[in-house]
């Protein structure tokens, strides 16, 4: 019962956190934008919190330089489980541009864990409200969706 | 009294970037500042030593997704230096009204950020609504919000249709109205200006000797704008006032941003009625000659500077940006000592501080070998290396 209604209020109304680590600032005036009274995303419940313990998804967005890295994976540890990791904009979810660059470590999910990648240079607020609701259902029933199989290279036979 | 140390950043509520700042506090009064920064160094520079220079272009742009055009403006131009290329008057206008948006979009996103960082959430939703009247022009002109694409060596990408210049005008109308209520808000609002008068101070001696560029300079009395002081494109021709301000403070530079948004409505009015027809861009080899160069722009933040060596290859040899905030920086800490703690973030905001344009290097340290070398150090160093590993190097001057 208690579960239903913890899951019920994340849904409904998700506390989100900012993190830039080391993007162009463009993908991070679009999420802002995505708050402003164009794109409103409080429709939808989504809150913009100062810190992550108090938020349940985190926006990053950038290549992870090696720099921020170790900042990353603590401000990972300090969100409450469960923890879901968006990445914003094409450098997040891969690299972008600067794939190759001295100083950085490449997409968000070669630190931690991605949830959904949402790509763009930089991702619209549309883009960014699409992915966000797009993963909010994905919590709600995660019955309805199929789990990614990981394909293994080289143990037994491969995942069909 | 005891002083104690706080440490602010890398991620804070009231930084939108990764930057950090310890500051050490009396009581409630800041007495030292040091910024700490490299957070969001990427390695541009050397990435664009691998790329060819239409490459570049783009790589440039994302130095920092809010002055974009600045940065890649800076660089064709200094490319078509070295190249002698004239560019078509057309593509120069082109690229001074994609300037003149960038500037009206950047600072009214920094007049939203100041009210929201002075507990004003309504002018920041107001400013941000009206934002997105730019974004739509910039949207109308080049396909993309952010990162508009404009600029190739030799001119400009696209065209400007006659009926988007047509909207263009019709949504100057709107935004010159709300942007008379801001300024009204500036000058009259009692509340906001007490909040911001006297906070962060920087006088005119202290902003001439540390090399303030900008609003921050206009708004401590220096008349000082590269559009005027070296014209580069279109601004050569065209005529405009620089705004300047004695408040010395955040409220001053609150001011300068204001009328500097009037006075950008004015430059677009005046570059649409009188753009120019013909082409928008001509060839230039993929093959640039040897040469080195200094660009300079007005960002919206301040003097843009990019220094470029090539080395008669398609790729440039070394690309050196100094961006707006680099030289601001250094009044930062000027302003914040003697400052209250509360208005930290308030004093950051209003040199409207871009750390994406900032970070071109870091300082990498492991605790052990952590010391800095300079140019002298750093040759020797290198020589008594390579004596170990049995060459000698030293007599090469």
């Amino acid at each position: 019962m208690l579960k239903k209604l913890v899951k019920w209020a994340r849904v409904k109304s998700p506390w989100v956190l900012h993190f830039n680590t080391g993007a162009c600032n463009a993908c991070d005036i679009e999420i802002l934008a995505a708050l402003t009274p164009r794109y409103d995303i409080e429709r939808f419940g989504i809150q913009l919190k100062a810190t992550p313990r108090h938020a349940d998804v985190i926006l990053c967005s950038g290549p992870v330089t090696k720099q921020i890295k170790d900042r990353l994976v603590r401000v990972y540890e300090q969100m409450p489980e469960p923890k879901f990791i968006v990445a914003v904009g094409t450098c997040a979810c891969s690299g972008g541009v600067f794939k190759g660059c001295y100083s950085v470590e490449g997409g968000i999910d070669t630190v931690i864990p991605v949830s959904a990648y949402i790509p763009g240079c930089p991702a619209s607020p549309e883009a960014i409200i699409d992915g966000v609701v797009k993963l909010l259902e994905r919590i709600d029933k995660p019955e309805q969706f199929q789990k990614a199989q990981p394909i293994l290279i080289g143990e037994g036979e491969p995942n069909e | 009294m005891s002083q104690i140390k706080i440490p602010i950043g890398p991620q804070h509520p009231a930084l939108h970037e990764p930057e950090s700042f310890n500051l050490t506090l009396e009581g409630e009064i800041i007495v030292e500042a040091e910024a700490k920064l490299g957070y969001n160094h990427r390695g541009i520079e050397k990435a664009c030593e691998s790329r060819n220079f239409i490459q570049d272009i783009y790589l440039l742009e994302r130095i920092c997704g809010i002055c974009s055009h600045s940065h890649s403006t800076c660089f064709v131009q200094a490319v078509e230096e070295i190249a002698a290329v004239e560019v078509p008057l057309r593509a120069k206008y082109i690229r001074a009204i994609i300037g003149e948006l960038e500037r009206i979009h950047s600072h009214l996103l920094w007049v939203g950020v100041a009210g929201h960082e002075v507990g004003f959430e309504t002018l920041f939703m107001y400013a941000w609504r009206d934002r997105e009247i730019v974004m739509d022009i910039l949207a109308w002109i080049s396909g993309n919000r952010v990162n508009y694409g404009m600029n190739t060596v030799g001119g400009v990408r696209r065209d400007i249709s006659p009926e988007i210049l047509e909207q263009i005008l019709g949504s100057l109308n709107t935004l010159i109205e709300r942007t008379e209520y801001y300024t009204r808000i500036v000058t009259d609002e009692p509340t906001f200006m007490g909040r911001l008068r006297g906070v962060g101070k920087l006088s005119k001696e202290q902003a001439l000797s540390l090399g303030a560029v900008g609003p921050i300079a206009r708004a401590s009395g220096i008349a000082r704008d590269v559009r005027q002081d070296d014209p580069y494109g279109a601004f050569s021709e065209i005529e405009f006032r620089i705004s300047t301000d004695d408040h010395e403070d955040v409220l001053g530079r609150t001011v300068v941003r204001v009328h500097e948004l009037m006075e950008s409505y004015r430059l677009l009015r005046t570059l649409i009625e009188n753009l120019p027809e013909g082409p928008i861009a001509v060839k230039v080899p993929r093959k640039i000659p040897v040469g080195e160069t200094l660009s300079r722009l007005e960002a919206p933040r301040g003097e843009d500077i990019l220094y470029l060596k090539t080395n008669g290859t398609e790729m440039p040899e070394r690309v050196k940006v100094r961006a707006p905030t680099l030289a601001n920086l250094a009044s930062i800490r000027e302003m914040l000592c003697g400052a209250y703690l509360a208005d930290f973030p308030i004093i950051v905001a209003a040199i409207d501080p871009c750390f994406s344009c900032t970070d071109r290097m870091i300082r990498v340290g492991n605790g052990k070998n952590d010391n800095l070398m300079n140019w002298q150090q750093l040759r020797e160093y290198s020589i008594e290396w390579h004596k170990k590993q049995g060459l000698d190097l030293g007599q090469i001057k």
